[in-house]
């Protein structure tokens, strides 16, 4: 480690800084929007009634707490550490992101915004923004990789259920950062009743922090939950998550990073595998620093400070850079980084099918493929929490096309 | 002096209004785009505008973001973008060049290194979009101190009490953007911006310069007319996206700096 701070949990400073990483890199038609969408949180965050609200939603609406659940056909069939699953993909809507959303809608409300616009990758954001829109009566305008669209069509059906007004982005090569970029032009042309609500971890400050505070009760529920299982104090041995933007993984992790005896591990998307030809998404394995969407982060890109296009068999881990967060923690060396190929996530998803009965969304069976590697080597007491942030019902398309399982004659 | 401040002094002594142009370098390939840079003071232009090609523009509208992927498919770099005002400098020391583009470009190649290669290629500004003043540590003042102007945006959302701000390290001139939006979206009423330059005017001396969304001679005008100039891009990006030639980029380009200087 190059800085061991006292506490882990202090950032981001008042620039938005997590040490070097984060800011706000915007044009300056937006700075005042994110001030004020600052300075509304800084008073919620404060506010009683907010984190009441929050609460009755989270439990009534949602389904709160997910159970963290001990997966007993993963830890046998791997034979070595004993295996958690906390159960995010249980929520409404289907997957982590619906914490997060709730959260901002509530912000746009006191804030008196009444049109609400959003990306998505894999549609698990633009699902969770288009249902809470529906909830409340706001207008919802998703915007979403013109490929994306293609590769989830039944999350595209259900946005369009939910009354959201989709827009297929085709700038770019139609995926999550197109769509990011859509996003802002569209806040940058509507400044007056738009809130944008930003599905992950990254963004200008203060959506890092906000994002992840949001999050963040995976993580404090994971803690309770786990010493009501296995006693007074136990804190876990390894905890584990997926890894686009970020934002399911540091809302587990981030309760837990001042406890400096749990080890803390992201799984990227290394999609075809990292290598020069960055067919992958491993913004920390195989990128390097600089400024997009509003912050500065590890990024994929060319030797002229060019974006690169991500490449995934997963839309929601498909995008170029990372929350800026996870940049500083993989600097300092409080977490550690690793990248999963498309081939080892579909042996997973396969396998938690198969022996927990659960069928997982490619973007935590990455998680889980790593967990395949390490759990065998651990011993039996080596307690390792792994967040199953989105349930696979999506993906089934995806999978069955690499399957070769004809689905073209379903109804 | 500056060749910013030297080419405001000109305009004043004339009583003339500025007309400043944007084009993509390296659009549609880096040759044609040196032809037509290289004719823009002919045509009237008093301040070149050179976009940085970006993957990911997020203020701009599908015209700068086409012509950003064609510059990018022909090859286009940011040092082919300094090696063109390299170039164009071989022919004129006098028309002020700004670069204008986002900070990843720019940032990947060093900010030291970038701003000691920027002045030796002739340029003389710079325009980023993506750097607001609460990040000027990471260029705007190192860029000052290198003796290059750093050209802000102010917008309809820079209100009385954050104006300061917007002002405080910017120099050269204020870049008023007309509307809420991307480049090449709304069209702006010179009546609607007036009151606003007005403001900016009321806080700095610098001159201030109107655009976004400009796109005819009558509108080059009026713009100019309730302002110290009128920029114009995407409308003549328009031309080179539809294939014209660089004499018919030039003749269109003329229209609408007479435009300007008419007001």
């Amino acid at each position: 480690m190059t800085d061991q701070p006292n506490s882990y949990k202090t950032g981001p400073d008042e620039n938005g800084r997590f040490g070097d990483f984060g800011g706000r890199f915007v044009a300056e038609t937006l700075m005042p929007l994110i001030l004020a969408l600052e300075d509304e949180y800084e008073r919620a965050k404060g506010d009683e009634s907010f984190w009441a609200e929050m609460d009755d939603l989270w439990e009534h609406y949602v389904g709160r707490p997910s159970p963290l659940y001990y997966a007993e056909g993963l830890t046998k069939h791997l034979g070595g550490a004993k295996i958690y699953l906390k159960r995010d993909e249980l929520n409404h809507t289907g997957a982590h992101k619906i914490n997060n959303v709730l959260g901002q809608i509530l912000l746009a409300r006191r804030m008196g915004k009444t049109r609400i616009i959003a990306e998505t990758g894999a549609g698990q954001h633009g699902v969770a923004t288009a249902t809470v829109c529906a909830k409340f009566g706001l207008k919802c305008v998703i915007y979403m990789g013109a490929h994306d669209v293609k590769r989830q069509a039944p999350n595209v059906f259900r946005m369009r259920l939910l009354g959201a007004e989709v827009v297929a982005v085709t700038s770019g090569r139609g995926t999550l950062k197109d769509a990011m970029n859509d996003a802002m032009r569209d806040w940058v042309t509507n400044v007056d009743d738009t809130f944008y609500c930003i599905g992950t971890v990254a963004g200008p400050h203060p959506y890092p922090a906000m994002v992840r505070d949001f999050q963040a009760i995976i993580g404090k529920e994971t803690k309770v939950q786990l010493q009501a299982q296995e006693g007074e104090g136990r804190l876990p041995d390894t905890i584990i998550a997926a890894i686009g933007g970020g934002s399911n993984a540091m809302g587990l992790f981030f309760p837990f990073l001042d406890d400096t005896s749990v080890n803390i591990i992201g799984v990227e998307a290394g999609g075809k595998g990292v290598n020069e030809k960055m067919e992958h998404c491993a913004s920390l394995t195989g990128g390097r620093p600089g400024v997009l969407h509003g912050n500065r982060t590890y990024l994929l890109q060319d030797d002229d400070g060019q974006i690169l296009e991500g490449f995934s068999i997963s839309a929601g881990l498909d995008y170029p850079g990372i929350g800026p967060e996870h940049s500083w923690l993989h600097d300092i060396g409080r977490a550690q980084y690793v990248a999963i190929t498309d081939v080892e996530a579909l042996e997973a998803f396969q396998l938690c099918c198969a022996v927990e009965g659960i069928i997982p969304a490619l973007e935590p069976s990455h998680a889980l493929a790593h967990v395949m590697k390490i759990a065998p080597d651990l011993p039996a007491d080596h307690i390792m929490v792994m967040n199953m942030c989105g349930r696979g019902d999506k993906d089934i398309f995806t999978v069955a096309k690499v399957l070769g399982f004809d689905m073209s004659d379903a109804e | 002096m500056s060749r910013i401040d030297a080419k405001f002094a000109e305009l004043k002594a004339a009583n003339k209004k500025a007309f400043v142009s944007y084009i993509m370098a390296g659009d549609p390939d880096f040759e044609m785009s040196l032809e037509i840079v290289k004719g823009l003071p002919a045509a009237g232009v008093d301040i070149i505008e050179l976009g940085l090609p970006f993957t990911d523009p997020m203020a701009d509208g599908p015209t700068i973001q086409l012509a950003g992927q064609r510059a990018l498919n022909a090859g286009q770099t940011l040092q082919k973008t300094l090696d063109l005002a390299t170039e164009f400098r071989k022919t004129d020391d006098i028309t002020p060049i700004v670069l204008m583009g986002y900070y990843n470009p720019i940032y990947n190649r060093g900010v030291e290194k970038f701003l000691t290669d920027a002045k030796a290629a002739g340029i003389d500004g710079l325009i980023v979009v993506d750097l607001p003043p609460e990040e000027d540590s990471e260029l705007c003042l190192p860029a000052q101190e290198a003796g290059l102007n750093f050209i802000r945006l102010a917008t309809p959302t820079t209100d009385n009490k954050r104006l300061p701000k917007v002002l405080q390290n910017t120099s050269g001139f204020v870049y008023y953007v007309s509307i809420n939006g991307i480049t090449g979206a709304a069209e702006p009423e010179a009546a609607d911006v007036a009151p606003e330059v007005a403001r900016i005017k009321s806080q700095t001396d610098l001159p201030v310069i109107v655009g976004f969304g400009i796109n005819t001679p009558e509108k080059s005008e009026a713009i100019a007319g309730i302002a110290d100039g009128a920029v114009v891009g995407s409308a003549i990006v328009s031309q080179i996206a539809a294939k014209q030639s660089v004499t018919e980029v030039l003749a269109f380009v003329k229209t609408l700096a007479d435009g300007a200087h008419r007001a």
